[in-house]
């Protein structure tokens, strides 16, 4: 496939494989509220497909109703985005994937989103093992409705209404690792360090790939009494170790710190570094329930990558459905004909 | 009582206990009038159960081509002791009914105008088979052979049918034609046979097949390009989708690796089952799903999203008796209302009414290019009845060479060719529908957004009202265009000229038919219009415009097409009768005549209340 580079150059600007700045990665501009999480996981998405050299008009992103969801318009222009009904993203990503299984698709979608409405959905979007990327930018409230208790919410965390939560919190992360997500990752929105080679990962991962992104709302509940301020989460983060991602194609030429303690090489070659507590096997579905539960006890959010299998099969192999995108199929392959017809008719008489 | 008389015109009703492997050999019999030549309309009366209960096989055999339900049974091979009093009572005077006389008939079940036929069938199997489960399937061939011989079927045909349906199982075929053979002995050798009422080779039948209107809808769909289907349980939709999975396996196979043309996904719910449908079409793949009346009600919201943001999509909808589970296992017209304005705000979608397997067929395959032409939702209503029974019907046909209409849809080279901005809701050409892209197919031009939410042309989100208002009015247009693309109604005119009609559309259409045709030997004449889409047509609205009354036949409560054609077509509604039916069982030429005489009467000759003094 060949790809017209664009024709102005900025020589300042470094470029990628591809000769793409990562401005051509970006988005329209941003209208949600200044310093809300969602804008730097949407820096990180930008940053990490201009690292990964994506084509920018390869990419099909997905969201349902939220801020959260809204954030596909501020990031790669010049891909088609969908933003679809409030909780239902992950149906219709199943059925775009399945029409063109050549694209990278995205899910950005909320707690909300995800939690409550869409909880059905997300738990069956794992199941199937769609391959994308599924970012929820957490943050414990719903923020477009104007800050009411999500399902992600602690119990005894207070939003700006100053009244505690009394429900118990769902935890996407051990959720997912429940229901045989095969790469299940936690990060923090203020953490580029770790988010931007966790989301390379997650899209070179095949399969379904989960990311919960803690992502402060700042307008309503980044109060004292909130578990997912900014404050909080910067004070009671944990890691499961810090990680780089290499690309296939980049393996000669890169120049990675050395000292990692392990390497998992995903289905297309490329390879995740993890330099981690040695505790951790990313491996283990259980540990990772484990450790997350342990984290949680002692107060503190886990992050980091959790749980990868990668040789799994996606939704694609377990249908076995061509190599040619189904959307590409036409006429002469699709329909039998009127002698197939002749046929069948001849069996109804 | 003179036993009834009849020679290829008759209703047989077969009452079984269902789960007891009565179906194939009840089908056994329908197919094998069908054999004969003579027209057969069978229907599936069935419990939302799956063992255990009553159910029942109603075939209607008439040579002159009637084929919706008659009402009236002419003879009842009962074989369901639990149904058994009704089942007696429900036989015209002069009716047959075929019991298994293993038992005594207990006699409180009495009628003197019916003639009893017993077969032993339980004691024959006893004695003929080893097998408890073999006993007891084969017990209906017993009466499928005792009928051969009191009917006159021909025996040799019933031999065929027997040796396609278990083909290569040669034990099976032996055990099966034996039990045939051992009914037919016996009712030879115990009643004068053949009846008064029996079938006799006819050659009513010309090229037509015998096909079920779900097995026809799936065909269409995989002649129609469909690729992804998606789809959640629900009687009486469930056997699109089995029978969609039945021909993709045989006929969307890559020869060369064995991969699949297709993607089928068993969703989550209803909610899940569209958004696969939409994600598909929004990508450019043609996307379906198939549900009925519970399934429809919760695809509304995505509906809206789908009109709204014009993405193409497919939805059957079987319909069956609402509201809420209402009769899962009966059949009605009801879902007009909730399939033509599904979602909230100002949404219409287009509605494609078949009425034959034939229909389903052409209709199953149009819904795909009026999705992709209009990119709209287009929503197939079919029903229970002619969903999941048998119907003679056309056979299917296919041209050769026709490719899909994919509509407007932009390439790359297309977008390199614009001269203006791309503008993805923009009216270029003034029937209201815009040039789409699919993702991915430039690195630089033809990228948007799709949102449920308010866009200006150029897909840019916006608030602003006077944008918001030139979109919906270029909906609306779309919505115009859309009349010139779907399918015209069918005129069926009067022998004489007449200033009255009848509308009717989908299932109905066969007992409105043999109405009409009851009526005019009474002098009363009509002219017909069937309808077979939404947005009515211009042809609709001067059917309108050129009858003075007109009766409104339909299977609901409300009298839902009525109420559209009212308030679309904007026609007065004075001029337009209900006739309604909504017990669940398909409607009947008898009850459709009776109510329009009623209604006739009512007008011609007002009643008066006789006053005394
Ligand atoms: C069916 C439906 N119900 C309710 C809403 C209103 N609504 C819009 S966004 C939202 C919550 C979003 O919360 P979350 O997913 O956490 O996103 P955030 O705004 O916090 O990023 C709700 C309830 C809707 N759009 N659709
Ligand atoms: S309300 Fe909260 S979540 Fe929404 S944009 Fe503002 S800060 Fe972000
Ligand atoms: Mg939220």
């Amino acid at each position: 496939m060949t790809y017209i580079r664009p024709n102005f150059r900025h020589p300042a600007l470094p470029r990628n494989e591809l000769g793409y700045t990562r401005r051509d990665y970006e988005g329209a501009l941003s209208t949600l509220c200044a310093g809300c999480g969602h804008d730097s996981v949407s820096g990180a998405i930008i940053q990490a497909c201009f690292e990964l050299a994506i084509p920018p008009h390869r990419v099909g992103k997905l969201s349902g109703i939220g801020c959260s969801s809204k954030t596909p318009t501020y990031f790669l222009g010049r891909s088609h985005g969908f933003n679809t009904v409030h909780g239902r993203m992950p149906s219709v990503a199943t059925g775009a994937a399945l029409a063109n299984r050549e694209l990278v698709y995205i899910g950005v979608s909320g707690d909300g989103d995800t939690a409550s409405i869409g909880l059905g959905q997300f738990a069956h979007v794992i199941r199937r093992n769609l391959d994308m990327l599924y970012i929820v930018e957490n943050n414990g409230c719903y923020g477009l409705t104007k800050g009411q208790d999500s399902a992600t919410a602690d119990v005894g965390s207070a939003s700006k209404k100053g009244v505690p939560n009394p429900y118990p919190p769902i935890d996407l992360c051990a959720m997912a690792l429940d229901l045989g997500a095969t790469f299940v990752a936690r990060s923090f929105s203020g953490d580029k360090r770790q988010l931007v080679p966790l989301i390379k990962a997650g899209i070179a991962h095949r399969g379904f790939a989960f990311i919960d992104v803690i992502s402060p709302c700042v307008t309503f509940n980044n109060t004292p009494q909130s578990t997912k301020s900014y404050d909080y989460v910067r004070e009671h983060l944990a890691s499961t170790g810090t990680l780089d991602f290499v690309p296939v194609r980049q393996e000669i030429t890169a120049d990675y710190e050395a000292g990692y303690t392990e390497e998992v090489t995903l289905h297309d070659g490329s390879v995740i570094h993890l330099y981690k507590e040695p505790d951790l096997d990313v491996h283990d579905r259980h540990a990772a329930l484990r450790a997350i539960r342990e984290h949680k006890e002692a107060g503190r959010i886990l992050t980091g990558l959790l749980y990868v299998d990668p040789d799994s099969a996606d939704l694609h192999e377990v249908l076995q459905t061509v190599k040619t995108p189904l959307r590409d199929l036409t006429a002469k392959e699709l329909c039998p004909g009127s002698r197939a017809l002749d046929a069948i008719n001849a069996s109804k008489r | 009582m003179q036993p009834l008389a009849s020679v290829n015109e008759f209703v047989i009703r077969f009452a079984n206990v269902n789960g007891t492997g009565s179906a194939s050999a009840n089908n056994l019999f329908a197919k094998a009038v069908f054999r004969m030549g003579v027209p057969v309309s069978p229907k599936n009366i069935f419990p939302s159960n799956i063992q255990g209960l009553p159910t029942w096989y109603e075939v209607r055999v008439s040579e002159r081509g009637y084929l919706g339900r008659r009402g009236g049974v002419d003879m009842v091979v009962a074989m369901n002791p639990q149904s058994f009093a009704q089942d007696l009572a429900c036989l015209e005077p002069g009716g047959y009914l075929l019991y298994d006389s293993t038992k005594p008939l207990d006699p409180r079940y009495r009628r003197d105008d019916v003639q009893f036929i017993g077969i032993p069938c339980t004691e024959i199997c006893r004695r003929e088979f080893a097998d408890p489960r073999q006993r007891l399937l084969l017990k209906n061939m017993v009466y499928i052979g005792a009928l051969a011989a009191l009917l006159d079927l021909e025996f040799a045909v019933l031999r065929d049918l027997v040796g396609e349906q278990f083909k290569g199982k040669e034990k099976l075929i032996a055990a099966n034609i034996h039990a045939l053979e051992l009914g037919y002995q016996y009712a030879a050798e115990h009643y004068a046979c053949p009846l008064e009422l029996r079938v006799a080779r006819a050659d009513a039948v010309g090229d037509r097949i015998l096909m079920e209107g779900n097995d026809a809808l799936a065909l269409g769909c995989i002649y129609g390009g469909a690729t992804v289907a998606a789809w959640y349980p629900i009687t009486p939709s469930t056997s699109v989708i089995d029978a969609f999975e039945k021909y993709a396996k045989r006929l969307r196979i890559d020869p060369g690796t064995g991969d699949h043309l297709y993607a089928i996904v068993q969703a989550e719910d209803e909610l899940a089952a569209i958004g696969v449908a939409i994600g598909a079409g929004w990508n450019g793949a043609r996307g379906f799903t198939a549900t009925s009346g519970p399934g429809l009600s919760l695809m509304s919201e995505f509906l809206g999203l789908a009109y709204f943001a014009e993405v193409p999509v497919v939805l059957i909808d079987v319909q069956r008796a609402g509201p809420s589970t209402g009769m899962p296992t009966r059949t009605q017209q009801s879902d007009l209302f909730a399939a033509a304005y599904a979602s909230h705000g100002d949404t219409k979608h287009v509605l494609l009414l078949p009425a034959s397997p034939t229909e389903c067929f052409e209709f199953g395959a149009l819904a795909f290019d009026l999705a992709d032409r209009l990119q709209t939702p287009v929503i197939v209503l079919s029903d229970l009845d002619l969903g999941m029974n048998d119907h003679v019907c056309d056979p299917l046909t296919w041209e050769d060479g026709r490719e899909y209409d994919r509509g407007k849809v932009l390439s790359a080279a297309d977008l390199d060719a614009l001269k203006e901005r791309f503008g993805r809701y923009l009216d270029v050409d003034g029937d209201g529908i815009p040039y789409r892209t699919y993702p991915g197919t430039h690195p630089e031009k033809g990228a948007f957004f799709t949102r449920g939410t308010s866009r200006d042309e150029y897909a840019v989100y916006t608030e602003d009202g006077e944008a918001y208002v030139r979109n919906m009015e270029r909906l609306l247009r779309k919505f115009e265009t859309a009349k010139s693309l779907v399918p015209k109604p069918e005129f069926r005119p009067a022998r004489q000229e007449t200033r009255e009609g009848v509308i009717f559309f989908g299932t109905s259409t066969p007992a409105a038919l043999e109405a009409l045709d009851l009526l005019a030997a009474e002098g009363h004449h009509f002219d017909a219009l069937r309808i077979r889409a939404f947005p009515f047509t211009a042809e609709v609205e001067a059917f309108l415009e050129a009858h003075e009354r007109i009766y409104v036949i339909e299977q609901n409560r409300d009298g839902q097409l009525r109420k559209m054609l009212i308030i679309e077509c904007e026609v007065d509604p004075k001029k337009l009768k209900s006739v309604r039916h909504y017990d669940g069982m398909p409607i009947t030429a008898r009850n459709i005549a009776g109510q329009i005489r009623a209604l006739k009467g009512a007008t011609v000759t007002p009643l008066r209340r006789k006053k005394t003094g």
